[in-house]
Parts: C-alpha cells; sequence; structure tokens
C-alpha cells in the first residue's frame, strides 16, 4: 500500500483544519490532502475512494477548486454496493451542476438504478435526477419516472413524483404524459405522495394549458375533499405542527386551487365553503396557522370569489397589519399590493397604517410598504401624501433615499394638477435629496418651468433661497444655475411676484455670486461648472455692469485640466471681450422647450407602473395630444429641442416664440422664417454645386427675428465668420414636428426677367416625408426657348427625383408652359426645412443661356 | 420553489449549500457572500425576508447558525419559515439537541437528511417520522454493508497472511 494513501480519516482531517490558526496554514493542510487524493484516485483506489469523496466534499464546501474529484463520483455511482452510491450520489450532487457535459454520463448508471430491485438505491437516482438533471437527461428518463409514479412503494412514488416536477421544467413538452398519472396521486392518503401530488398537478397546470384544463375538469372535487379532511382531521401526532394538521398540505392544497379557479366560475363557487371554513377556522396566533391564513387569503384574491368571501380576506389583511410581529406585517403588504387590484376602497381605508410602515425601521418593510402607497395614490391624497413622503425624505436613511426620491419624483409629475403645486414640491425635493434624483427628472423640472412664463419669477427666487441653504446637492445647484442664467433680471427686479411671497431684494452681484460659488465649488462636477459658465455669459448679458467681473471669473478656467471647461471658458471670455454687439443675440432666452415632445419622450422610456382605474393626467395646460397613457408606452417623436438641454452643444439662440403658449408648441411653433432655413440651405447648398460665393448673408442660426421680448427688431444681420466658428454646426431650428396644415401655398421658386419657374405642392397623407412637386416653367421674353432643361441640387438630406418635364421648348411670352414633376424626401422631415438650388439651360436663337437661382422661400413643414 | 438552501456560522463560514437552480462555482461563490453580507448584518428584531435580486430570501437564526432559503417572489414566506423549522427538528432529532459542531463533522448525514425533506426546490415529506425511519433504514443498511465488507477483508487479510 502506498504509504502516502490518504490514511487520515475524515474526522481527523477536518479536525486538523480547523485547528489552524490562519488561513496559510489551512491551505497547506488542504493541498496535502488533495494531493493524497489525487494520488489515491490516479492509482485507482477502491477501499478509501468513499472516505476520499467524503474528504473532497468538505473541503469543496471550504471553497476550493475539486474537479479532479467528479470522475469518483461516476465510479462510486457505478460501484455495486449501497454505501458507494450514497456518498457518489451526494458527491455528483455537490460537486457538479446541470450544465457540466460530465453529467450526461451518469444517465447510463441512473438508469440501471431506477430499476434496481432495492428501493432504497431507486430513491437515490430518483433523488439524484430530480436535484440537478439537465434536459438532456429529462427526456431521456422519464419515462422510467414515470413507471415509477405507480410502484407500490409510497417513498418512490413521492420521490418520483417531485422528480417529474423537474422533468416538465426542463422539458414543458413532456406535461401530458403526466397529467393521468398526476390527477391519480390525488387520491392517495399517504401525505408524503400527497403532497408531492398536490405539488406536481400545480406545476403541470403552469406549464401547459391543457393539463390545467383537465385538471380543472377532473380533479376539483378531489381537491376540495383533501383540503376538507386535513382540516377537519382530529389530532394527528405525526403531522402536527402547533395544533394544526400538517399545515403544509393544507397551503399546497390552497395553491392549488387557485390555479384550478383562476377565472372560472364554477370552480369557484365549489371552493367557497371550505375557503371560507379555513379562513374562519385557523387560529392565528402560530406561524404555521398565519402562514395557512396568507394562502387562503391569495386564493380568495386569485378566484371569483363572492363578495363575502373577498371581505373576510380583507378582514384577515387588517389583522395582519396591526400585528406587531414584522413577519405577518410585511406579509401583510404584500398581500395588500394584491388587494389592490381587486377592492382599492378598502386598501385605501388602512392608508395611514401603510403610511407609517413607510417609516418602519425595517428596511424590507419599508421598501414594501413604499410601493404600496406608490399604488395608492390617486387625486384626492396625493398632496397629503406626498407631503408625507417629503418629511420623512428629511430623515430616512441614506440608503433608502434613492428609492424614496424616485417615486416621489414620479408621484408629482404624473399627479400635479397645478404648476405651482408642481414646482414646490420639486424644490423641496432637490434642496433635501437633489443628490439622489435623476438626470431626466431635473430636465422635466426645467422644461416645466420654462413653459410657465408666470412662474418663472417665483421659481429663480425661490431656488436662489433654497441654495443658501443646501447648496451641497448637485441637481438644485444646477436647476439654480439655469435659472438664474435664464431669468436672472426677473430675480433682481423682482418680476412676476406671487402673493405668497416674501419680499426679497437680490442685487445683480448677488446673483453673479451664487452661480460663483456654484462654478468653485469642490463638488461640483464638469457638467455643472460647464452650466454654470454659461449662465455668467448669460448674466453677463442680462446685467451689462457685471460684464467685468464676470469676465474674470470665467477667465479663471482658461487653462483647466477639462476640455469642455478650457474651451467653453476662453470662447466665452472671447464673445465677452470683443463681441458685445452679437452678444445680447447670442444668449437670448431660450424658446420654450417644447413639453410634449419632451415628456412624450420619457414615457415611451418609463416604467410607472399604476393602477389601471387612474385616468392618465399630463401635466396642465399640455393639450394631450402626444402625452396619453402614462402606463402606456408612447412612441416617442423625435425630439430635436432636447438637444437645447443638452449642454454639450449648449447655447443655440434660437428666435424666441412671441407667447409661451402651450398650443404654440405642440403645432411645432413655426418659429423659422422660411427665409433663414434658406440661409442654412444656402450654406448646404454650397458644397454641392460650388458656385461661387453664397448670395444671401450667411447667418446660420444667429438669426434675430422679430421678438417682442427683447424688442430688438432692427439687429443687423451681419455675422462676423469669427463667430460662425465658434459656434458652428449648430442646427438651425427650422420647423418641428407636429405641424398639422396639408396645405401649401404655390411658391415663385425663381424669377428673372427671362423666366419664371412656380411651384406647386402635394403631399400624401401618411407620407409627411414626401412632397410631390408640380414645378410650371414660364418664359417671359419673347423669343421661343429650345432644349429646355431643367436642373436642380438638393441637400445630402433631401432626395429628389426628377419626373420627365412635359417638352423641351418654352414658347414665348407665356404663351405655353413646361410642367415638370418633381418628387422630394425630407429624411429631416420636421427638423430641416427644404432647400433647392435651380439650374435651367436653354438655347435662344441657337445661344446657349444658362439661368441659376436658389430657392429659399418654400413653405415651411415640408 | 426553493432555489437554494444555505447554512452560514455568525462568522460567515459556509456548513452546507444545496443548489436547485443552476449556478456555475464562480456563481455561487458570489452569491454566498453577498447573502452572508446582507443577512449577518440585520439586526435581530427585523423580519426575516430580505428581497435581493428579484428574489426573497428567507432566513432564521439558531444559535449560531443562520438557515438561509431562497424563494421565488410569489412563494409564501411563512410557509417556508415552517420548511425551515421542519428541518431543523428532524436534525435535532436525528443528531439529539444537535449544534454546530455536529453539522461540521457530519456534514455528508445533514445532506441526506435535507435530501429526505426537498427535492427538486419542493417539500418531500411533512412526517417527522417518516422521516426519522427512512434515515435510520438507510443507515442500518451501510452498517450491515461496512461490516460485511470488514469481515470479508478480514477473511482475506488472514488468508494471504
Amino acid at each position: 500500500m502506498n504509504p502516502f494513501s490518504s490514511g487520515t480519516r475524515l474526522r481527523d482531517m477536518i479536525r486538523a483544519i480547523r485547528a489552524c490558526k490562519t488561513a496559510a496554514e489551512e491551505r497547506a493542510v488542504v493541498r496535502k490532502e488533495c494531493a493524497a487524493i489525487r494520488a489515491a484516485i490516479s492509482e485507482n483506489d477502491q477501499d478509501y475512494r468513499h472516505r476520499n469523496l467524503a474528504k473532497l466534499m468538505f473541503i469543496h464546501m471550504l471553497g476550493y477548486p475539486t474537479h479532479f474529484g467528479q470522475m469518483e463520483c461516476l465510479k462510486l455511482i457505478a460501484s455495486a454496493g449501497f454505501p458507494e452510491k450514497r456518498i457518489g450520489y451526494l458527491g455528483l450532487m455537490l460537486l457538479l451542476d446541470e450544465r457540466q457535459e460530465v453529467l450526461m454520463l451518469v444517465t447510463n448508471s441512473l438508469k440501471q438504478d431506477l430499476n434496481h430491485s432495492n428501493q432504497y438505491i431507486v430513491g437515490l437516482a430518483l433523488c439524484a435526477l430530480g436535484n440537478i438533471c439537465s434536459a438532456e437527461m429529462a427526456r431521456d428518463l422519464a419515462p422510467e419516472v414515470e413507471r415509477l409514479l405507480q410502484t407500490r412503494d409510497p417513498n418512490i412514488r413521492k420521490k418520483a413524483a417531485l422528480c417529474s416536477i423537474r422533468i416538465i421544467r426542463k422539458v414543458p413538452d413532456l406535461a401530458e404524459n403526466f397529467m393521468g398519472p398526476a390527477a391519480s396521486l390525488l387520491k392517495e392518503k399517504h401525505h408524503g405522495v400527497l403532497i408531492a401530488g398536490v405539488q406536481l398537478c400545480t406545476d403541470l397546470c403552469k406549464a401547459s394549458t391543457d393539463a390545467l384544463e383537465y385538471l380543472r375538469k377532473n380533479c376539483t372535487e378531489g381537491l376540495v375533499r383533501i383540503l376538507r379532511d386535513v382540516s377537519n382531521s382530529p389530532y394527528a401526532p405525526e403531522y402536527d405542527i402547533a395544533g394544526i394538521t400538517d399545515p403544509f398540505l393544507h397551503i399546497r392544497a390552497l395553491r392549488l386551487m387557485r390555479m384550478l379557479g383562476q377565472g372560472d366560475a364554477d370552480s369557484s363557487e365549489y371552493m367557497n365553503d371550505i375557503l371560507a371554513q379555513v379562513a374562519t377556522k385557523t387560529e392565528s396566533n402560530k406561524n404555521a396557522g398565519n402562514a395557512i391564513l396568507y394562502e387562503c387569503v391569495e386564493t380568495i384574491m386569485g378566484i371569483e370569489a363572492t363578495s363575502g368571501l373577498r371581505v373576510l380576506a380583507i378582514n384577515i389583511l387588517g389583522r395582519f397589519l396591526s400585528n406587531r410581529d414584522n413577519n405577518i406585517r410585511y406579509v401583510a403588504l404584500n398581500m395588500l399590493m394584491k388587494a389592490v387590484t381587486v377592492d382599492f376602497q378598502a386598501v385605501q381605508r388602512h392608508r395611514t397604517t401603510i403610511l407609517e410602515c413607510v417609516k418602519d425601521s425595517d428596511a424590507s418593510i419599508r421598501k414594501r410598504a413604499l410601493e404600496l402607497v406608490f399604488l395608492l395614490v390617486n387625486d384626492n391624497n396625493v398632496k397629503s401624501l406626498t407631503k408625507e413622503l417629503i418629511d420623512y425624505l428629511e430623515v430616512s436613511d441614506q440608503d433608502f433615499k434613492g428609492d424614496l426620491t424616485a417615486k416621489i419624483c414620479s408621484i408629482v409629475e404624473k399627479f400635479s394638477q397645478e404648476k405651482l403645486w408642481y414646482i414646490d414640491q420639486m424644490f423641496k425635493v432637490l434642496s433635501l435629496a437633489g443628490n439622489y434624483v435623476k438626470d431626466d427628472v431635473w430636465h422635466a423640472l426645467i422644461v416645466m418651468i420654462s413653459n410657465a412664463p408666470d412662474l418663472q419669477g417665483y421659481s429663480v427666487r425661490s431656488l436662489y433661497k433654497a441654495f443658501q441653504t443646501s447648496n451641497e446637492q448637485e441637481s438644485l445647484v444646477r436647476v439654480t444655475v439655469w435659472c438664474i442664467g435664464e431669468y436672472g433680471e426677473m430675480l433682481v427686479n423682482n418680476v412676476g411676484v406671487l402673493e405668497m411671497e416674501e419680499p426679497m431684494t437680490v442685487t445683480e452681484s448677488d446673483a453673479v455670486d451664487v452661480v460663483e460659488v456654484a462654478l468653485k465649488r469642490h463638488s461640483s462636477d464638469i457638467k455643472t461648472r460647464a452650466m454654470s459658465l454659461v449662465a455668467l455669459l448669460k448674466i453677463s448679458s442680462r446685467f451689462p455692469p457685471t460684464s467685468e467681473r464676470i469676465r474674470e471669473i470665467v477667465m479663471q478656467h482658461k487653462e483647466n485640466v477639462e476640455l469642455e471647461l478650457q474651451q467653453r471658458s476662453i470662447e466665452f471670455n472671447s464673445i465677452i471681450q470683443r463681441h458685445q454687439n452679437i452678444k445680447s443675440s447670442l444668449v437670448e432666452r431660450m424658446p420654450v422647450l417644447d413639453e410634449s415632445t419632451y415628456i412624450g419622450k420619457r414615457v415611451g422610456s418609463s416604467q410607472a407602473t399604476l393602477p389601471a382605474d387612474k385616468s392618465s393626467r399630463p401635466t396642465s395646460g399640455s393639450p394631450g395630444a402626444s402625452l396619453k397613457l402614462p402606463n402606456g408606452v408612447a412612441k416617442p417623436p423625435p425630439a430635436p429641442l432636447v438637444d437645447l438641454l443638452d449642454l454639450s452643444s449648449d447655447d443655440v439662440p434660437a428666435p424666441t416664440s412671441s407667447a409661451t403658449d402651450f398650443l404654440h408648441d405642440l403645432l411645432g411653433g413655426d418659429l423659422m422664417s422660411p427665409s433663414s432655413s434658406g440661409g442654412a440651405g444656402t450654406d448646404i447648398l454650397m458644397d454641392l454645386l460650388s458656385i461661387g460665393s453664397p448670395s444671401a448673408p450667411t447667418d446660420v442660426s444667429i438669426r434675430n427675428t422679430i421678438s417682442s421680448n427683447q424688442g430688438n427688431a432692427g439687429e443687423p444681420k451681419t455675422a462676423p465668420a469669427s463667430v460662425m466658428d465658434l459656434l458652428d454646426g449648430l442646427p438651425s431650428n427650422s420647423s418641428l414636428p407636429g405641424d398639422k396644415n396639408p396645405i401649401y401655398p404655390s411658391i415663385t421658386a425663381f424669377e428673372s426677367s427671362t423666366l419664371k419657374v412656380t411651384f406647386s405642392f402635394t403631399k400624401q397623407p401618411g407620407k409627411p416625408q414626401n412632397t410631390m412637386i408640380q414645378a410650371t416653367f414660364t418664359n417671359l421674353s419673347s423669343n421661343t426657348y429650345t432644349d429646355f432643361i431643367f436642373q436642380a441640387a438638393v441637400p445630402k438630406f433631401i432626395q429628389l427625383r426628377l419626373d420627365p418635364a412635359s417638352s423641351s421648348t418654352l414658347p414665348a411670352s407665356g404663351n405655353g408652359t413646361i410642367t415638370q414633376m418633381l418628387s422630394v424626401t425630407n429624411s429631416q422631415h420636421g427638423q430641416k426645412a427644404l432647400a433647392m438650388r435651380l439650374r435651367i439651360v436653354y438655347k435662344v436663337n441657337d445661344q446657349d443661356k444658362m439661368e441659376q437661382g436658389q430657392i429659399n422661400n418654400f413653405p415651411p413643414g415640408l | 420553489m426553493i432555489h437554494f438552501v444555505i447554512l452560514i456560522s455568525r462568522q460567515g463560514k459556509v456548513r452546507l449549500t444545496k443548489w436547485y437552480s443552476p449556478y456555475s462555482q464562480k456563481e455561487r461563490t458570489k452569491v454566498i457572500r453577498e447573502l452572508s453580507g446582507m443577512i449577518l448584518t440585520r439586526g435581530p428584531k427585523l423580519c426575516n425576508f430580505v428581497e435581493w435580486k428579484g428574489y426573497k430570501v428567507v432566513y432564521r437564526r439558531y444559535a449560531s447558525l443562520y438557515f438561509c432559503m431562497c424563494i421565488d417572489a410569489d412563494d409564501n414566506e411563512l410557509e417556508i419559515l415552517e420548511i425551515i423549522h421542519h428541518f431543523v427538528e428532524i436534525l435535532d432529532r436525528y443528531f439529539g439537541s444537535v449544534c454546530e459542531l455536529d453539522l461540521i463533522f457530519n456534514f455528508h448525514k445533514a445532506y441526506y437528511i435535507l435530501d429526505e425533506i426537498l427535492i427538486a426546490g419542493e417539500l418531500q415529506e411533512s412526517s417527522k417520522k417518516t422521516v426519522a425511519r427512512l434515515i435510520a433504514a438507510q443507515d442500518s443498511l451501510v452498517e450491515t454493508a461496512k461490516e460485511q465488507a470488514s469481515s470479508i477483508s478480514n477473511m482475506i487479510a488472514q488468508a494471504t497472511k
């Protein structure tokens, strides 16, 4: 015998390992043992295989790798004796899992053992199969297991039943084979077999609807009888737990009843009596009784129960909710979530208790209660609930704050009827837990503020006040800085004061102070600082006296390590110093952000679950067109304006809308005059046709159309090229989505002394990107044109198709016309307007002539 | 269904694990580490249920051992508490006032008992007497086999001397 073979007994090895003081010692012992075991394995040592595997299992439990032992399991399983098989199967279940291929090698041994004469060996095989078989093994051995469902030994029958459960879970197609045997298992007397049988039926119902139908038809009676018998049975010492006979059987039977009775009135009716009996008779002073009551209430809620039964169930829930035991309260909260769909009013009555649970010291209970509160919110109670939740937010734990904040924000958004209330709540949340507020929440807040002109003054003043006290909350800082930038003059000049506000004087330099603090704060991140820089630029325009000071502050960052900040700092410094004339146009008030677009996009990606009976409530004012159904999924319309809020491409000084009206936004606010879209078009087309210098002044997006707010009607349109470099590539905010007007007036696309071209438009309904244009050419001279060819060029985002012209000869003096159909597809319909250049060549008196021009006056919305 | 059963000591040492759902070895260690962290730090008065990754973990402390079972979100937590207690009582009857040391030195026997109570993550037998009887029968089979083996090897040893 090999002197190095494993002489130590299991017990001794365990003792040795436990005696180790350090991890290194333990590793040494384990290594020695593993080496011995490996040697024994390679020698194919029969005697100690049993012991070695036990040692290996212990080592495995300590966390060391033991794959070299896997084949040993197989060898042990293949041996003849019971002890070897027992430990072999145990090793198999412990050291392997179903995803390993080695497992397949066991299939044959399993098959033989399933047919063994020794019932305990059959039991071992069934147990192993039931715990770790893979789908292929399940398929292979299913017939054996089916057969075993009908053996004489109840021990084997119950193991076979549970093994079948696993087979069905792995291979649902086999469910039909087990339907019959499962139904007959319900007639058993042995509790173990009965429990296993009921469980098998439950899983069958989950796996296949056919099985569900079959069992519903054949087994409902039997099931009710089982429950009645066990509920009425006298004291049975073998199964008694806390005075109840076999609570496990009670619970399993109740669960199967729930599956069978769900959605089926007849079976539900059949179950009513026994459910009432169990609900009233079961004592609830011990856990076993409570477990049964819990399952009973779940079943009552799940089937089509009578109202009396439902009342009974809700009463039990109420009792549970006021129980002092934490487990019971947790379970009650869980049940109430399901009860909400069944009987909303009853659950509302418990609202105060549930609110108390939100503040409980137990984290699990708090979580459940918060979810339940969210389901209970409706228009009546939203204000008081939100107040309570916000009060609690102040004192809650750090790890709970995140959840709580998210829930409060979604409640506030979904149910806000007045903007003022919404803004107030959001400010409070930002002050208390701004760091936990997600980005899209405060984006929505900004959208909301920009849509509420009468509240802008109030907002900026409240934020200013809040900033003084809670400026460590990042989101609060960002919103404050943005608002001060936009509405700074409202802050200083006390514009739009509401009645309940206290008077407050803020000077211009105070406003600058706030932004400076935000900029310099140690904990501000890049985004906040970037926003602060932008805000400073805006303020320097709104409050000219502060320009110099602001310039100094901005210049402090010109060597900042962050590229974004450095760039902004230098660019803004340049603007402040040298480009005062366009500065104010650069930093005009932003256009009202299109709320419906923005919120539509959010709803599409949000997952708020609200009770079905709540009527969808978009924030007030927005004529709910695209908004609907917060619990549905709104298809997000393209949202170009969200880019406005994306601060990497900041400061798009688009022309302001004269009225900050919602309807205006919905209809796309056709803010851009066609000529400026043409301006953009010019730029793009320049490359296409490379035709000399642009004819129209290129002011890409620095147009200053009439804006009543600013009153700068006559701003020069010159755009120095240097500014263009700074602000290149900004998309011109041409006509926005939502334009519903299908009628487009014809335009004179081109007119010269000798030629006139008119375009008329038609659009097909449902294809907003396509436009059919009919071009009509009229000869204004007194000579006939021949070889008339019309060419057009369009920017890259537009596709153009020209149909053949009606003729190539154009009679003189308007005596006839040539018409030609064009078909245009604007791939950026809604974001960019059409633009086109045309070029016409013809012969006059045998001379070639060419005319070219650009079409700037396409109607918006094409 | 029960997805796995874990027994951990107060110091975080694993005494028994049984997995009824597929978890690779790496995943198992990760799960054990996470759950130990969550459960061992909970106070005594709190409820016995922890929500974890969409599942619920029901645990109960017996002396120095935490018995944890992971179940689906729609299972009956109170029943699982009863199953845990059922298991502990059977262990108690088998070992006679079971303590942690018994489970350390006789872990394989603890596994055998667990295999008589749960299969495929579902309850197998609600009668403690039946379980005890089955275990006893199998133990006696092992005893007889051992005796036979030792008597045979005695004979061979004597024969080859």
